[in-house]
């Protein structure tokens, strides 16, 4: 592995920790399509900054950017504020105008500089290497990874900082606000962050990568862990991962780093999905399925405990009887006695079933229960 | 207008831009009254895919193949995000950032193949990332033109079933109507209506054609049909606008040019239209607060006549000020007062209410106190 891979790989990881991070929040707060609205309306922000500073590097860039996310978040806020139009409506048209106008101004003034709107989209994770920080003559590795690392810290900083408060506001605002936390800064700063690292990561991943950094992670999370100090940490491993198993994909398949990366973020969460311990689909159906056969026993043994030792029971407490008394297929019957026989609730004497004392228990139980 | 009638291309594209805008502005309403928007955003992004894989598999650039396979995968990710939605907690808003961002990496991961294939026609797929108005030929027009026909024909067709689902689904579902598969249906044509616009708006800003005319229009009117209307010429007008703009000036790209467009159209009629305008509600208000304040300075005038035999009994205005402090604010309602015939002055400067006067409040009295 050469140096070149290296870097590239570092500062995949680092892009995705720093993209996690935040976007936990995000994922919790019901936002989610903020970080989209917020990758693509940063462009005409870096397309002002860049007329102001004529340099594509300058890290006046990143601030204006960042604006351009926090005018997004604004807007929005403020277009809901006046219930003419709803809030999903109102990301949809902010930021698709917001990046219309940067498509514009760089087609009407910026031809020839490499701010194509297509590096803004798609980002090229491959020529990161080769822009690199210098300072006082000496080469201290790429750009990107000092930009998306600074952003990255400031979010791990803030989160630390803040964690009680952050989680106060993520879970239940009103009561954040009565106790004087502030919760509407606390939003700000959040989106802030969210903009300067979607800003410092586009150059690398694109903006689209961003969002599914920012959104597939923690949501895989959430589907592994119910507490919110995991969730952010899961969520970071799992970019991080991704992210660095989407390079060697891309590498393999000769194919675009950042498609490969979404891509793995996908395949993530579609394992998650299907194997997740409590709210993965094969748990949600094993779940379902032991819940049938534990409603048909208990179903079982109150018929059973109903009818002992009264005169019909001789008629009652057959096996035969099971499927025209409970409509049961005779498959389904047996199943139900041979389960509930393994689990000592009653035993068999020919055709004729007879309970336990714990089967006699478990139908008092259901009855009282119920 | 010249330019328009003799140029063929120009004629060929205004024609394109002129029915997806009057097709996105038709499905847009529906989508934005069921709080859909960013739906429209996934499905646009999620079409790209479909695009690249619809062009491997068949090595064919016809816009309706490649229409057919944006269709498919657009319609894919929206039945994935029902799944992730409704298999798991994962929220709605998650889920679309999720498929989105998913879907469009894939996409990059199959345009690299693309790039790939000797044959020289693949840099048009290049084109549905941001839109290439110029590229549309009168076939294409045709394709856009049938699927869009066929789209509102089957709005018209299922009109009042999908009224329905969209303002009362639970009452929908009591009247034994296939809630699920018009919803379904409903969307599928969403989904044909992104696919019209993708080649000449670009799967970034698809979203606004669907969002913007129906945002624009909901403010004109309270009524689905107007509404619908509205903004389908809404649609239209901004697609000829753009297109045209972008034609007269140079470096002028017609997609962004065309949402530009659509944002001016929402941000007038949020101002302006009557009853629900910003503007409008501002004026009228200030209007009421007036008349509210001249009500009450000419009901305070017969509460003091009434303490005498004379309801047209003179007050001096010192004794109006003790109830009224601010005395420019009481001039002036006098003065109106008195412009409309209400009250009258007395020559040592005494305010007093005119027999219509007394018959005004009279009937105030009655209405408020009842």
């Amino acid at each position: 592995m050469s140096t070149f891979q290296l870097e590239i790989q570092l500062v995949a990881a680092v892009v995705a920790a720093a993209c996690a991070l935040p976007g936990t929040f995000l994922v919790l707060r019901r936002m989610a399509m903020m970080s989209d609205a917020i990758s693509h309306a940063i462009l005409p922000g870096i397309v002002v900054g860049f007329f102001l500073t004529g340099n594509l590097s300058s890290p006046l860039l990143i601030l204006g950017g960042a604006t351009a996310g926090l005018l997004t978040v604004v807007l929005v806020e403020w277009i809901r504020k006046t219930n003419r139009v709803r809030e999903d409506a109102a990301i949809g048209l902010v930021f698709s105008s917001l990046f219309a106008v940067g498509v514009i101004l760089i087609a009407r003034f910026a031809r020839d500089i490499h701010l194509d709107t297509d590096a803004v989209l798609l980002g090229e994770l491959a020529f990161v290497p080769f822009n690199r920080l210098i300072l006082a003559g000496r080469d201290l590795g790429p750009q990107a990874l000092y930009a998306t690392g600074v952003v990255g810290i400031l979010s791990l900083g803030f989160i630390l900082l803040f964690y009680k408060e952050l989680k106060l506001a993520t879970f239940d605002s009103a009561l954040c606000a009565t106790l004087g936390f502030l919760p509407g800064i606390l939003h700000y700063t959040l989106m802030g962050l969210i903009s300067m690292t979607a800003v410092a990561a586009f150059d690398a991943v694109g903006s689209i990568l961003v969002v599914a950094l920012m959104v597939g992670p923690p949501v895989s999370a959430y589907l592994i862990t119910n507490r919110f100090g995991y969730m952010i940490l899961y969520s970071v491993a799992l970019a991080m991962t991704a992210s660095i198993a989407g390079y060697w994909i891309a590498h393999l398949l000769d194919a675009s780093i950042a498609g490969c990366m979404a891509v793995m973020v996908g395949v993530q969460f579609s394992v998650l999905f299907c194997t997740a311990p409590e709210q993965g689909v094969l748990a949600a159906w094993k779940r379902r399925r032991h819940q049938k056969w534990q409603f048909a026993i208990k179903m079982l043994v109150i018929h059973l405990l109903q009818h002992e030792a009264t005169p019909e029971a001789d008629r009652e407490c057959r096996m035969d009887h099971l499927q025209d008394h409970m409509a049961w297929e005779e498959a389904f019957a047996e199943g139900v006695v041979s389960r509930a026989v393994s689990q000592n609730l009653l035993h068999t004497v020919g055709e004729y079933l007879e309970l336990t004392a714990a089967g006699r228990e478990l139908a008092r139980e259901a009855i009282i229960h119920t | 207008m010249e330019q328009l009638l003799n140029d063929y291309t120009l004629r060929t594209v205004t024609l394109g831009t002129a029915i997806l805008g009057a097709v996105s502005g038709a499905l847009g309403t529906f989508a934005v009254l069921r709080r859909q928007s960013l739906l429209g955003d996934a499905i646009s992004h999620a079409a790209l895919p479909g695009i690249g894989l619809a062009f491997i598999l068949t090595g064919s650039k016809a816009s309706l193949v490649l229409m057919v396979g944006a269709g498919l995968a657009g319609w894919f990710a929206t039945a994935i995000v029902l799944l992730i939605t409704a298999g798991t907690r994962v929220k709605y808003d998650s889920a679309l950032g999720l498929v989105l961002s998913v879907f469009f990496g894939a996409g990059l991961v199959v345009l690299t193949y693309v790039q790939r294939y000797p044959n020289a026609n693949q840099a048009g797929l290049d084109s549905f990332l941001f839109g290439q108005a110029a590229s549309l030929v009168v076939a294409d027009v045709i394709t856009m033109t049938i699927l869009g026909g066929v789209a509102l024909a089957a709005l018209l067709l299922f009109w009042k079933e999908f009224k329905l689902l969209a303002f009362d689904p639970e009452f929908a579902h009591s009247l034994v109507l296939p809630v699920r598969r018009l919803d379904i249906g409903l969307t599928t044509l969403l989904v044909v209506a992104i696919v019209i616009g993708l080649q000449t708006v670009g799967v970034v800003l698809m979203s606004a054609m669907i969002i913007a005319p129906a945002a624009a229009a909901r403010q004109w009117t309270d009524h689905l049909g107007i509404m619908t209307l509205v903004s389908m010429v809404t649609g239209a007008l901004c697609g000829v606008g753009g297109a045209l703009l972008s034609t007269s000036i140079s470096n002028l790209p017609t997609g962004p040019t065309i949402v530009v467009c659509a944002t001016g159209f929402v941000v007038i009629s949020m101002l302006f239209a009557p009853r629900r305008g910003i503007i409008w509600q501002r004026i009228r208000r200030t209007v009421q607060n007036r008349e509210l304040r001249s009500e009450s300075v000419l009901l305070d005038l017969f509460e003091l006549a009434r303490t005498h035999d004379d309801l047209t009994y003179p007050h001096m205005e010192p004794a109006l000020r003790v109830i009224h402090p601010q005395r420019g604010t009481l001039y002036r309602q006098l003065r109106r007062l008195q412009g409309k015939g209400l009250v009258q002055m007395h020559q040592n400067g005494a305010w007093a209410l005119t027999p219509d006067g007394v018959r005004v409040c009279d009937q105030l009295r009655k209405e408020r106190i009842g």
